[in-house]
């Protein structure tokens, strides 16, 4: 197929494949995951259990997927794409049967190692099968409405999955995450300006519906909406969340208050403080200029992967490579803008810094895709 | 297939275009994120930071211990003592029915209180510990500590609770504490945050009640740093309290205890003054009651028992019972003839056994009458219709001042609730209250210390210190606070011409020492003891002259509401004068018989400062007084077998 138009002799074979890894973008992962065991150690009271430890086994294990995904040649992670977009799809399927129910949503299914979390499985592969499917087509026909509708079809067939959980924050990560790799694919943007137009006379649609026997959110989903717009209106209730990490946030000023000195977490007035709310215990502690520096850190490892799409000849490589890294740059601002009180709450963790496994191995299996790119990269 | 070169390329340029796009916005939303961030954590940081602040940082009283009273001696009177609590804390004990069910079996459990603290367990944080048994005894405390690996989460904890080592001898004076209640914080305005502490007990009546400011101490604070269910973490600091102030009462506390043991049975008042310093050394009401039962939470029976008695064991009859003070007034108007001129010391009146005002008949209490009377034989006698003259051509206005002048009509200003001020009634007065007019008959009756004249006991002691000492002699019942002493009760001249004094006390001597006197019977006889008194019979009730045709009923035939009260004051030693004494006994029958034996036996108590000689007493009395004297042993505070030591 497609892979003879590159010089597989020019492309590294065996173990030199180590020497062409990405290595900068495996030191900042390892840089942002640090920053996570320190918070994990830190909110534990100073102790590796029960956090701080099997987050970093984790991160290990997920370093080995990465290197061992970063192996195989892309070409063959093309042709798995359908597969895995199928498999996906499945679980989600499988959740509605087989899931276990976490804060009033279906969310995953225990596999007795670990709780795998298809919704988080399905942001890669939805990206990986949109990024196949550009591949396939041929340019110019990138825009002509039939060939439009396919790539809308493979994203809204997750979505409406997640919604039913009902997961409103990863349904709309999915549709982000999707539309950009449409975007960056080159479909005409009179399609998204169409898109974004639908999507906010929907937004006023289900507000219309409150109260209303065809109401289409859950009640709780409009609290939450409501609570982001003003905490204060229940401040010992759902509002005590957003409350409280701004409190904690915007008392580490400058420098913070020190490591494991933070009043908001180690009193637990912080809720979640070790898996979403834990940007929030990061601030409290060091302050402006650590919180800044997270950011610089997922702001570098967007560059990496941006220049990395660039250089790379090959469309798949390269757009799989950019919406892996929009995925990423979507979890890391809906979780700051969250715990900073310019989102709802909806339940995204910080990558690979929030406590949990799912997230944690899906991502890095997703930078071990971007790594198989970047190593096989026509010469 | 092999796609054409310059599509691929195509694609290559749409995607990089694109990408710096969509690179574009990202760059841009992550710039929107710091300066948030930084508009959060710089320019708002001190806004947040108190927030956090206010969030750690609790503020927890610490109760002061509440100031101790003791009498001129030095005597405890109320004290905190260390009583000990069981708490269970939910989290520590596990199953609590468990631990609930080991406990009953070592200690016993009040039912009540346990299903209460059941329920506050269910409601509380699980940290929070939460009393199962109060004020259990050391014993107990003991039997839980040494079985405490079995009681997880049970603690003893010890606290001060308000004990009243002299029982019921201090009731009326002293009062007692309880938990602040909803009507009582009504009551205060901007309370103290002390107040709404659990269990925090303030003065509800008496002295505890009227220097409850003086009593509380200020409350110390600790800063605390909490967590978000207001488990406490650390404190911070500790700032301690003030003690309440410790007050002394002029009381002494042998001298109480006798006279309470004394009036005990009836239904009576006794105050025992100072004459010079007005220090109040007894003053006592009965019956009475066991302050400790309220602190403790009193039964809702023993409650009930003592509103429901007729004798009314919960008045401080002693300063808010009001009387008409009888002829125990004759001496006010006495003073008041001779201080007007309208009579001298030899000038009499002639007593046929009444006298007709205005067509109405006024008797005296000898039916025969006692013919000439001047001063000294009036009052040694307690002739009424010499005084019903004297009132007619004094007039109620000049009888009113001269009373007032002796401390009737005033109310004192002693810490004790309800103190009450009588009467000492004008014309003017009875316009305003009763709206109408005085009458002729109303001064008569005012002579005699009936009609509208009421004073308490404490004013009838107040009176008689004042004609025993000349001056205007006001009454203190605090000795000192925190060891100051407190302004002495010794007041101005009366401005009254000693002679006349000497008139007035001469008569009152004769009424105790004379054969003739009301009193003789009650006389002291140790010299240099001896005392000058004053008998009063106060009527309750009106007698018709139907009645009086039939004959006066003896107060022995009549039910025990409608007899008269008997009152008797005075004052000893007659020559250089010391206490003043005031003794009524409700619905006793007559002065005389009733109230001068228990004055006369205060007195000599208070004067000996212990169980008189039965030398002071005349020859024929003294068995029956030893007996007496053997009676009143067992209320001695050390004779009694003290129950209140135990918490």
């Amino acid at each position: 197929m497609s892979y003879l138009e590159y010089n597989v002799k020019t492309v590294p074979s065996g173990a030199r494949k180590v020497l062409y890894l990405n290595w900068p973008l495996v030191l900042l992962l390892t840089a942002v995951a640090s920053f996570g065991f320190l918070m994990l150690y830190s909110v534990a009271g100073g102790s590796l259990s029960p956090w701080a430890e099997p987050q970093m086994k984790r991160f290990l294990i997920g370093l080995a997927a990465m290197f061992v995904v970063a192996m195989v040649p892309i070409w063959l992670w093309r042709n798995l794409s359908v597969v895995a977009y199928l498999g996906s799809i499945l679980l989600l399927v499988g959740v509605e049967f087989f899931g276990a129910v976490g804060m009033g949503a279906q969310r995953w299914i225990d596999l007795g190692f670990m709780r795998l979390q298809p919704s988080e499985l399905t942001k890669i592969t939805l990206v990986m099968i949109l990024a196949a499917y550009y591949d396939a087509l041929p340019i110019k026909r990138t825009s002509r409405p039939i060939w439009v509708i396919i790539p809308v079809l493979l994203i809204l067939l997750p979505t409406f999955l997640v919604l039913r959980q009902p997961d409103l924050g990863t349904a709309l990560l999915l549709m982000i995450g999707g539309g950009a790799v449409m975007f960056l694919a080159g479909v005409h943007w009179a399609y998204f300006v169409a898109v974004i137009s639908a999507g906010i006379a929907t937004v006023a649609t289900v507000f219309q519906s409150r109260g209303t026997d065809w109401q289409l959110i859950k009640d709780y989903q409009f609290r939450r909406i409501d609570t982001f717009i003003d905490p204060s209106n229940d401040p010992l209730g759902a509002g005590y969340h957003i409350t409280q990490a701004k409190i904690a946030l915007g008392s580490g000023g400058w420098t913070g208050r020190g490591f494991m000195q933070g009043t908001q977490s180690r009193l637990n007035f912080l809720p979640e403080k070790h898996t979403d709310f834990i940007f929030t215990t990061l601030a409290e502690e060091f302050g402006f200029i650590g919180a800044f520096s997270l950011l610089a850190l997922y702001a570098l490892i967007l560059v990496f992967c941006v220049s990395s799409a660039l250089a790379n000849k090959d469309r798949f490589a390269s757009l799989l490579t950019l919406g892996i890294a929009t995925t990423f740059f979507l979890f890391f601002a809906v979780n700051m803008s969250m715990v900073m009180g310019l989102a709802p709450v909806v339940g995204v963790p910080l990558p690979l810094v929030s406590y949990g496994g799912s997230a944690m191995l899906v991502l890095l299996t997703a930078f071990g895709l971007v790594q198989s790119a970047h190593i096989h990269r026509p010469r | 297939m092999r796609r054409p070169t310059k599509d691929t390329a195509r694609g290559a340029r749409k995607i990089s275009r694109r990408a710096l796009i969509v690179g574009g916005l990202q760059a841009g939303f992550m710039g929107v994120l710091a300066l948030r961030m930084r508009y959060m954590q710089v320019e708002e940081a001190d806004k947040f930071r108190l927030l956090a602040e206010e969030n750690r940082v609790n503020i927890r009283l610490i109760p002061p211990a509440r100031g101790e009273i003791f009498d001129r001696n030095g005597q405890p009177i109320a004290v905190n003592q260390p009583s000990y609590r069981i708490t269970l804390t939910r989290e520590d004990a596990g199953d609590v029915d468990e631990v609930i069910a080991r406990l009953s079996h070592l200690i016993e459990l009040d039912e009540e209180e346990l299903n209460r603290a059941m329920t506050e367990l269910r409601r509380t944080s699980p940290f929070f510990p939460v009393t199962i048994a109060d004020k259990v005894s050391w014993s107990d405390v003991t039997q839980i500590a040494v079985n405490a690996p079995a009681l997880p989460g049970v603690t003893p904890e010890v606290g001060l609770t308000r004990t009243y080592p002299m029982g019921s001898d201090f009731a009326h004076v002293i009062g007692y504490v309880g938990p602040v209640s909803d009507y009582d914080l009504e009551k205060i305005e901007a309370p103290d945050q002390l107040l709404f502490i659990p269990r925090f007990q303030i003065g509800k009546v008496g002295l505890e009640s009227k220097l409850e400011d003086e009593l509380r101490g200020k409350a110390g604070a600790r800063r605390v740093e909490v967590n978000h269910v207001g488990r406490e973490m650390r404190e911070l600091d500790r700032r301690e309290g003030i003690q309440g102030q410790n007050l002394q009462l002029t009381i002494d506390h042998e001298l109480q205890n006798y006279v309470q043991a004394r009036l005990d049975g009836e239904s009576a008042a006794a105050v025992v003054m100072d004459v010079h310093n007005g220090d109040l050394l007894a003053i006592a009401s009965a019956p009475t009651f066991d302050p400790n039962l309220f602190v403790r939470g009193i039964s809702v029976s023993d409650y009930k028992a003592l509103t429901e008695n007729k004798y009314r064991p919960l008045a401080a009859k002693s300063v808010q019972g009001i009387y008409p003070p009888g002829s125990t007034f004759k001496m006010v108007v006495a003073l008041a003839g001779l201080d007007e001129g309208i009579i001298g010391p030899e000038d009499t009146y002639y007593c046929p056994g009444h006298l007709e005002v205005s067509g109405r008949r006024f008797h005296c209490w000898k039916r025969a009458g006692h013919g000439h009377m001047n001063v000294e034989s009036s009052l040694r006698e307690s002739c009424d219709v010499f005084y019903y003259e004297l009132a007619l051509e004094l007039g109620i206005e000049k009888i009113s001042a001269m009373a007032r002048k002796m401390g009737l009509g005033e109310r004192f200003d002693i810490p004790m609730s309800a103190v009450a001020s009588g009467l000492t009634p004008t014309k003017e007065w009875k316009r305003r209250a009763r709206d109408a007019e005085w009458v002729i008959g109303d001064t008569v009756n005012s002579a005699i210390g009936q009609g509208f004249v009421l004073a308490s006991p404490l004013q009838l002691a107040v009176m008689t210190a004042r004609i025993a000492s000349g001056r205007a002699v006001s009454p203190r019942l605090i000795k000192t606070i925190e060891g100051i002493e407190q302004t002495s009760g010794d007041g101005e001249s009366l401005g009254l011409n000693e002679n006349h004094l000497r008139q007035v006390r001469k008569a009152m001597f004769a009424v105790s020492n004379n054969r003739r006197g009301t009193a003789y019977g009650s006389r002291i006889i140790a010299e240099g003891m001896r005392m000058a008194g004053k008998t009063g019979t106060s009527q309750v009730r009106n007698i018709t002259a139907a009645e009086r045709a039939a004959g006066v009923r003896s107060n022995a035939d009549l039910p025990w509401e409608r007899r008269d009260h008997a009152l008797f004051v005075d004052f000893a030693p007659y020559d250089d004068p010391r206490i003043a004494v005031a003794v009524i006994i409700e619905h006793g029958g007559g002065g005389s018989s009733a109230a001068a034996p228990v004055a006369r036996d205060i007195t000599l108590q208070a004067l000996y400062g212990e169980d008189p000689p039965l030398d002071a007493y005349p020859t024929k009395d003294r068995g029956r007084i030893e007996a007496l004297q053997e009676k009143l042993r067992k209320y001695r505070p050390d004779a009694k077998t003290d129950g209140s030591s135990r918490a």
